[in-house]
């Protein structure tokens, strides 16, 4: 086995194995665990970095294992893979050491932890998937993984949620399934092929085509939180706040969204998808999407309510980016799955240490915490800012090249979809900003607990305080090489034709 | 050397060492749990001489004496007996291991002779190659179960066993009399025989009616599957995990192999029935399951529905279809007994089974609730599992002949199979205090389920080979291997 078939292996096994020894480490074992941990997240990230270069360069890594008669579980980096791989993989280490310092003295962290490194061993097998079925199988390893964390807390509302994140879920996968076996029927292939694979097949399968497409879209489009499977999410906010993080910015919803930028661009083909007919009513959907979350978000007293439906919003946008079936609105799409994520785990990370440190849970709540906590307070603001679209944080750029590719393809409605989400976003974040740095704070707080130095534990506010500086840097240096523009650029190229 | 061990009758090993085995553990009670032991270890290597058998030499027929077909008793083994055949081995090694450590002293003395019998019974009936053998193999697996049924002891379990004695014994009695018809119009009962000289008849639809009958009744499908979920759920728990991942393939098995051989001009409105007839299984099957209140009986309805799969691919009838239902069954036997093992812990350790009371037990085992969730996973069909792999081929099949229904019978069950394995696992996180002192559960109880359970998930990862051993002496024809 030579380095370039290894090293895609290694990528997911790096994560795994730590995850499967920290399960039968003994609660007390801290340093154990967190060594073992760490290790794992500093071995991925030197991978995905040595991966990163190499397929910058030219390189082809591939491992393939038979799996099925006639079908290989195929791991495979190309450059859409990579933009997904490097977001979780930083994002996973960032997460880990916030949630080693949430989680400090609770109960059943061997479980915890190691749930959590399972899941970003299936999201990193599914950035890496080279088929639909290795996608498929990934995908469904992520539901399994991710449910134990988000019943974790173990109360009754938990289970609840639990429940009701896997009747989405397992619903939506097998929707996947049913629609990768017809698939496989009619092609004899599942192999992500650059501008798809279907191009080619007889014009009788043609509304096959199209319902399959319908059910791929429905089956991805439950992680995706798209309208109407958008339900479980605002409910599995009971999970604590790193899985919240995990939920929104690394796996679950990317997850959804990365499936579908895959299925349109190397199952279908962007072209064809278009002469089939289905790109438009997918961009209506998102449409749809982005302004009812960004409508109810408005009415969320709840500050991890207000930040899911948010979410739900704000996700829809790298789908319309790909639906609307330009160079340029692909690259703000994709642009976006990266930018989304880092703005949203800050704003995560920020309401956990909320949370955590003062017992703020409510919107309400907040008067005047920017005083308290200026360091997260900032951070927030840094995020949310993104989040609206100003200029010159990475939110921005994606807005931006969206509403060019929207013009560039002849549908200046969406610019309409953009700016009216824009001000919805403003509507429901800026009053958060507003009453955390111009209220009087009250007497005391609900919860408050004390921790030295800072204003809460150092693994609390290290993570915001960086994301929130990458979310600066991100917008700034979008033009400088490895920037995630500069990739989805990249990837844009190989798509459509010149 | 390799000569040496390939010229080893290793088809009639398998029969002699259990029944040996079996009569020693009779003899001398007092060792009778080392020797139980030594003797599972012993069949599970001399399947693996089997398997070498046959993959060097092809599928095997060996007539016991040199007697030679029509008179004398002949032993076939191909890939279908041998996929049969490593499935007992593998869980009756793990009930074996497990039992080892269920059993109070004077259970074990009446568990391990039973048990080796049915083993014994059960290798012989998988390696027989006339209907005779298959019948007098069929008895004496439905006795030696009946009587572990019984060894609960109490009301309860009698009155299962007496239920699932006569259900036995009918079924086996109709199978005997469409056994009768065949050797009337046809003069042998050797399989191989029958396949060359049977043609369409009254006689030979009468026989398949009542053969067909007996074995579904034995493999109760739905809706003669009434005495199963009382008779498996009330049995000690390593001879539940026996009955639901074994006794209940042996029938089908039989069935199967008739369909497959001597009766291949398969009509088409027989077959839609069967598959027909097996969806509904898996609907009914789940949808009961759903409704329990006590685990073991929510697990026994699940064999219902997973044996409802089994069926579906008479309707099919393709190699890929034959090969992924036989995957199915292979890998349920293996979560099946992995879910009743981890049942029985539960059990042990919390005093009781209600599902609603789980999160007193389950946080405290967390070896055997692992297993229980990584059986559920291959039970549900999600990847990477055996159930995935098998479900995976059914679909495949069903698109590809354009019966798409059953693709939706498929998917259905599998929702249905994640709504009541998450209705067990998701009492796993809330906590609860134990009312009572816990049971103390040795650690190779919860380690076997563990095993199993993961071999059940490693299937998901080496079809391939297991296709091509399957494969030996096409059995269910050729072009899915590989």
């Amino acid at each position: 086995m030579s380095w370039d078939t290894a090293l895609p292996l290694l990528i997911v096994v790096s994560s795994l194995i730590p995850g499967l020894i920290i399960f039968f480490l003994a609660e007390k074992q801290v340093a154990a665990r967190i060594t073992l941990n760490m290790l794992g997240v500093l071995v991925k990230l030197a991978l995905a970095g040595v991966m990163l270069w190499g397929v910058f360069h030219g390189h082809h890594y591939e491992v393939r294992l038979p799996l099925l008669p006639g079908l290989d579980l195929v791991l495979r980096a190309d450059r859409l893979s990579m933009l997904f791989v490097t977001l979780s993989t930083g994002l996973w280490f960032v997460t880990t050491v916030y949630a080693i310092g949430y989680l400090e003295d609770s109960p059943h962290r061997s479980r915890f932890f190691g749930f959590f490194s399972l899941c970003v061993t299936a999201t990193v097998g599914l950035a890496l998937a080279g088929n639909l079925l290795t996608f498929l199988l990934f995908y469904e390893l992520l539901t399994l993984v991710t449910y134990p964390l988000i019943v974790h807390r173990g109360t009754e509302a938990a289970r609840l949620a639990g429940r009701n994140y896997l009747i989405y879920t397992v619903g939506g996968g097998a929707l996947l399934l049913l629609a990768t076996v017809w698939l496989y029927t009619l092609t004899g292939t599942l192999e992500f092929t650059a501008r798809g694979f279907l191009s080619g097949l007889d014009a009788v399968h043609h509304p096959a085509l199209v319902v399959i497409f319908v059910l791929l879209i429905a089956g991805l489009g439950v992680k995706a939180a798209l309208i109407p499977f958008h339900g479980w999410l605002p409910q599995a906010m009971v999970a604590p706040a790193p899985v919240s993080a995990l939920l929104h910015a690394v796996a679950v919803v990317k997850a959804g969204a990365f499936g579908i930028v895959r299925v349109i661009y190397d199952v279908y083909g962007v072209e064809f998808a278009a002469s089939l007919g289905v790109t438009l009513p997918l961009a209506i959907l998102a449409s749809v999407t982005i302004i009812y979350g960004s409508l109810r978000a408005l009415f969320q007293d709840d500050l991890k309510r207000r930040l899911a439906f948010s979410t739900i919003s704000q996700v829809s946008y790298i789908v319309l980016g790909v639906a609307v079936a330009g160079p340029m609105a692909t690259i703000g799409g994709l642009v976006h799955l990266v930018h989304q994520g880092v703005q949203k785990i800050t704003l995560f990370f920020c309401a956990g240490n909320l949370a955590e440190t003062l017992g703020i849970h409510k919107i309400s709540e907040m008067n005047g915490v920017g005083r308290r906590m200026p360091w997260t307070m900032a951070a927030f603001t840094v995020g949310a800012f993104g989040m609206i679209g100003a200029p010159p944080l990475a939110g921005f750029i994606s807005k931006w090249y969206l509403g060019l590719g929207a013009l560039d393809a002849d549908q200046s409605w969406v610019l309409i979809i953009l700016v009216g989400s824009s001000l919805l976003n403003a509507a429901y974040l800026l009053p958060i900003l507003y009453t955390a740095w111009f209220k009087a704070p009250p007497a005391s707080w609900p919860a408050e607990r004390f921790f030295g130095r800072y204003e809460t534990a150092w693994a609390l506010l290290a993570p915001p305080v960086v994301t929130a500086l990458l979310t600066l840097v991100l917008g700034l240096l979008a033009f400088a090489p490895f920037s995630p523009l500069e990739w989805a650029r990249l990837i844009t190229s190989r798509e459509f034709t010149p | 050397m390799i000569g040496d061990i390939v010229a080893i009758p290793w088809v009639v090993v398998l029969i002699v060492l259990p029944l040996m085995g079996g009569m020693a553990c009779f003899l001398f009670p007092t060792i009778s749990k080392s020797l139980g032991l030594m003797t599972a270890l012993a069949i599970f290597t001399a399947v693996g001489g089997l398997s070498w058998q046959l993959v060097e030499e092809g599928a095997q027929r060996y007539a016991i004496g040199g007697w030679g077909a029509s008179l004398g008793i002949d032993l076939y083994a191909d890939g279908l007996s041998l996929l049969m055949l490593v499935m007992a081995a593998l869980v009756g090694l793990g009930v074996s291991v497990y039992s080892s450590g269920y059993f109070s002293r004077d259970k074990a003395n009446h568990f391990w002779p039973l048990w080796l019998f049915l083993w014994g019974a059960l290798n012989a009936l998988f390696l027989s190659a006339d209907l005779f053998n298959l019948y007098v193999t069929l008895e004496l697996l439905g006795l030696a179960a009946v009587a572990l049924v019984a060894l609960a002891g109490g009301r309860g379990a009698l009155t299962s066993a007496m239920r699932y004695l006569l259900v036995s014994l009918l079924g086996s009695l109709f199978y005997l009399l469409g056994v009768v018809l065949l050797y009337h119009s046809f003069g042998s009962l050797d399989i191989a025989i029958l396949a060359q000289r049977v043609e369409p008849s009254p006689a030979v639809w009468a026989a398949v009616g009542l053969m067909s009958v007996g074995l579904l009744l034995k493999t109760a499908l739905f809706p003669m599957h009434f005495w199963l979920p009382a008779a498996h759920a009330s049995a000690p728990a390593p001879v539940s995990a026996l009955l639901s991942a074994l006794v209940v393939k042996a029938s089908f098995y039989i069935l199967l192999r008739l369909w497959l051989e001597v009766f291949p001009q398969t009509n088409t409105a027989f077959s839609q029935l069967l598959g027909l007839l097996g969806a509904a299984a898996v609907l009914w099957g789940g949808l009961m399951a759903l409704r329990q209140t006590r685990l073991k009986m929510l697990i026994a309805y699940s064999t219902v529905a997973q044996l409802g799969y089994l069926f579906l691919a008479f309707p099919l009838a393709t190699s890929c279809a034959w090969t992924g239902m036989l995957y199915l069954l292979f890998s349920h036997a293996l979560a099946k007994a992995a879910m009743f093992m981890a049942a029985g812990n539960i059990l042990r350790y919390g005093g009781h089974d209600r599902i609603a009371d789980l999160d007193q037990v389950a946080q405290r085992l967390p070896l055997t609730l692992a297993a229980f969730s990584l059986a559920g996973v291959s039970i549900m069909g999600l990847p990477p599992s055996g159930g995935f792999v098998a479900k995976w081929l059914l679909l495949e099949a069903s698109m590809n002949s354009g019966q798409w229904w059953w693709a939706i019978v498929l998917i259905l069950g599998g929702l249905l199979a994640a709504a009541y394995v998450f209705r067990v696992i998701g009492y796993a996180f809330t906590q609860a205090e134990l009312p009572h002192e816990a049971g103390v559960v040795p650690a190779r109880m919860e380690w076997t389920a563990l095993v199993l359970a993961f071999v059940a998930i490693l299937l998901g990862f080496i079809s391939p080979a297991a296709f091509e051993l399957m494969g030996i002496g096409a059995p269910f024809g050729v072009g899915c291997a590989g």
